[in-house]
C-alpha cells in the first residue's frame, strides 16, 4: 500500500515538472513527434535485424572462442606457461582498448590493407571485431566459473587417469559452465546494445538507420523509437537473467554439497 | 614375495612445512595396510603420493617392480593403475552414478561404453546400489556416495587400492555400510592402504598397522599387537587418547 502510494506520488511529481517546464513544447515536437514516430518505426524494426544477426552469430563465437582463452589460462604446470602467457596477453589487451577504438582500427585498418583475398564486408568486419572484444570478457566469466570449481573434483578425476585436458572438458569445464550462464548472459545484454558501435565503420543497422531518418526529419524522434526498441528487446532478457540467478542461488542454499570439507585445504591444486 | 607397492625414503614437504620424513613402507600383495596416527601426521599426503597427485620432493615409488616416481613415467598410466577413495567423496555432481563409474574405463581405457555400464552395473548389484545406477549423486546418502566412489575406483581394477579416511565425514550409523564394503574388498584380496581412525576396524581387516608420526612411521606390526601392546610411548599416547574418546 505504502510503496503504490509512494510511487504514484513520485513519478507524479516528476511528470508534472517535465510537463510544465518552458521547454516542454518544443521538446515533445522535437523528440515525441507522433507522425514522425509512426514513420520511423518499422523502418528502425527491419534494420534491428542486423543487429540481431550481429548479436547472434557473435554469441555463438564468443561463447567458444571465450571458452577456448579460459581453458587455455587454467592449464597448470610448466609446459603450458606460453600458452597462458599469450592468453592473458590477449584477455589484458582486449579488456584494456576502448571497444569503439577496436572497431574503428581494425574495421577500417585490415580492408585498407587490400590483401588478396580478405573479405571486404563491412558486417564481417563489425562480427569479427565484436567476438574479438567480448571474448575477453567472457573468457573471465568462464575463467571464474573454472575456478570456482573445487580442486578435488579435479584430483578426482586425474586419480582415474584422466588427462588434464581430459579432465577439464568431462569434469571442470561441464560444472563451471552451468554455474556462470547468469553472469555470461549479462554480458550478453551489454553485446546485444553495443552492436550500435558497429555503425561507426558503416554497418547500416539500426542506430545508423536512426541517424539517417533523423538527419532527413531534423527530429530526433527516431532516437526514441529506436531506445523503445532496445528497451523492449533487453529488459526481457534481464528478467530471464535475475530470474536464473534467484534459481541458482535457490538451489546452492537448496545444499548439494554435504560433506564439510575440513580436509579441503589439503587438496592443493594439482601441481 | 615381491612387493605390489614400495616406498623408499619418501620427502615431501609444502613450503616451509615438512610432511613426509623419510617414508619406508612395503606392501605385499593381498596385504591390508592401515595407517593410523594423528591429524597431520601424513597420512593423507602419504596416500597422494602413492597416487602421483602430489609431486614428491625424494625418495621412490616402486608399484610390481616398476618406479613409478622415476623420470618421463605418464602420471596418467600410473593413476590407472592406483586407485584412490578420498574422505569426502569427490563425486562428479553433474553426473548419474552409472556415468561417474563409467568415465575412467570409457576415456582412460578407451572401453566401450555398453561393455563398461554392464561391469559398472554388476559392481553396484555387488554392493547393493544396483537402483541408484540412474540416480545424481546429491540424491544418495553418504554412505551411498562412498560406496559409489569405491565402485568409481573399482571400475579401473586398479592393482592398489588407497583409501583416505573414507568414513570420517560419514554420520555414524552410515559408517558400517562403507566399512561392509572395504571388509569385503580384503576377503577379495585386494591389496590396499587404508588412512584411518576406526581402530576396530583397523584390527579386523588389516594384516599390518603403521603409526605415522610426524612425517615418518614411527612403528608398524600385526594389528593385535600394534593395538593393545605398542612399544613406542608416542604410539600408546595416540591410543590412550583413541580410548578415551571410547573410539578403541
Amino acid at each position: 500500500m505504502i510503496a503504490t502510494a509512494s510511487t504514484v506520488v513520485f513519478f507524479g511529481v516528476l511528470v508534472f515538472i517535465v510537463v510544465n517546464a518552458p521547454g516542454w513544447p518544443r521538446f515533445q515536437e522535437a523528440f515525441l513527434n507522433g507522425p514522425i514516430f509512426g514513420d520511423s518505426l518499422p523502418k528502425l524494426v527491419s534494420k534491428f535485424w542486423v543487429n540481431v544477426q550481429l548479436f547472434l552469430m557473435a554469441e555463438v563465437l564468443i561463447l567458444l572462442f571465450g571458452l577456448l582463452l579460459a581453458v587455455l589460462r587454467s592449464l597448470p604446470g610448466p609446459v603450458f606457461f606460453p600458452l597462458r602467457l599469450l592468453a592473458t596477453a590477449y584477455v589484458d589487451m582486449f579488456r584494456a582498448l576502448p571497444g569503439i577504438l577496436v572497431i574503428l582500427m581494425l574495421g577500417l585498418g585490415i580492408p585498407a590493407l587490400r590483401i588478396e583475398g580478405v573479405p571486404k564486408d563491412e558486417f564481417f568486419y563489425a562480427l569479427v571485431v565484436l567476438t574479438l572484444v567480448y571474448s575477453a570478457y567472457v573468457s573471465e566469466v568462464y575463467r571464474a566459473g573454472i575456478d570456482s570449481v573445487h580442486p578435488s573434483q579435479s584430483a578426482a578425476a586425474r586419480s582415474l587417469g584422466l588427462t588434464q585436458l581430459q579432465t577439464m572438458r568431462y569434469v571442470v569445464v561441464p560444472q563451471a559452465v552451468r554455474r556462470v550462464i547468469p553472469p555470461l548472459l549479462n554480458d550478453f545484454i551489454g553485446l546485444q546494445k553495443d552492436t550500435v558501435l558497429v555503425s561507426y565503420i558503416g554497418v547500416v543497422e539500426i542506430f545508423r538507420e536512426t541517424q539517417i531518418l533523423s538527419a532527413a526529419t531534423f527530429n530526433f524522434t527516431p532516437y526514441v523509437a529506436t531506445a523503445l526498441v532496445f528497451v523492449v528487446v533487453t529488459i526481457p532478457l534481464a528478467r530471464f537473467t535475475d530470474w536464473l540467478i534467484a534459481r541458482e542461488r535457490g538451489r546452492r542454499n537448496a545444499g548439494g554439497v554435504r560433506v564439510p570439507s575440513r580436509r579441503s585445504r589439503m587438496f592443493g591444486r594439482l601441481a | 614375495m615381491t612387493a605390489a607397492l614400495s616406498v623408499q625414503g619418501l620427502y615431501k614437504s609444502f613450503g616451509e612445512l615438512e610432511v613426509l620424513r623419510g617414508i619406508d613402507l612395503d606392501v605385499v600383495e593381498h596385504e591390508v595396510i592401515a595407517l593410523i596416527g594423528a591429524s597431520g601426521s601424513g597420512k593423507s599426503t602419504l596416500l597422494r603420493c602413492i597416487n602421483l597427485l602430489e609431486p614428491i620432493d625424494a625418495g621412490r615409488i616402486v608399484i610390481h617392480g616398476e618406479e613409478i616416481t622415476a623420470k618421463g613415467v605418464k602420471a596418467d598410466r600410473i593413476r590407472r593403475r592406483v586407485g584412490i577413495v578420498f574422505q569426502a567423496f569427490n563425486l562428479f555432481p553433474h553426473m548419474r552414478v552409472i556415468d561417474n563409474i563409467t568415465l575412467g574405463p570409457r576415456k582412460v581405457l578407451s572401453q566401450p561404453r555398453a561393455a563398461c555400464e554392464a561391469e559398472a552395473i554388476a559392481l553396484l548389484e555387488r554392493f547393493g546400489l544396483a537402483d541408484k545406477a540412474s540416480d545424481y549423486p546429491d540424491r544418495l546418502s553418504g554412505g551411498q556416495q562412498q560406496r559409489v566412489a569405491i565402485v568409481r575406483a573399482l571400475a579401473m581394477q586398479p592393482d592398489v587400492l588407497l583409501l583416505d579416511e573414507v568414513t570420517s565425514a560419514l554420520d555414524p550409523e552410515l559408517v558400517a555400510e562403507v566399512l561392509n564394503v572395504i571388509r569385503e574388498l580384503a576377503g577379495g584380496g585386494m591389496t590396499m592402504v587404508i588412512a584411518t581412525h576406526e581402530m576396530g576396524f583397523a584390527r579386523d581387516i588389516a594384516s599390518r598397522v603403521c603409526f605415522l608420526d610426524d612425517g615418518r612411521i614411527l612403528e608398524q606390526g600385526p594389528p593385535a599387537q600394534m593395538l593393545s601392546d605398542p612399544q613406542q610411548p608416542r604410539t600408546r599416547q595416540f591410543l590412550n587418547r583413541i580410548i578415551e574418546a571410547g573410539r578403541l
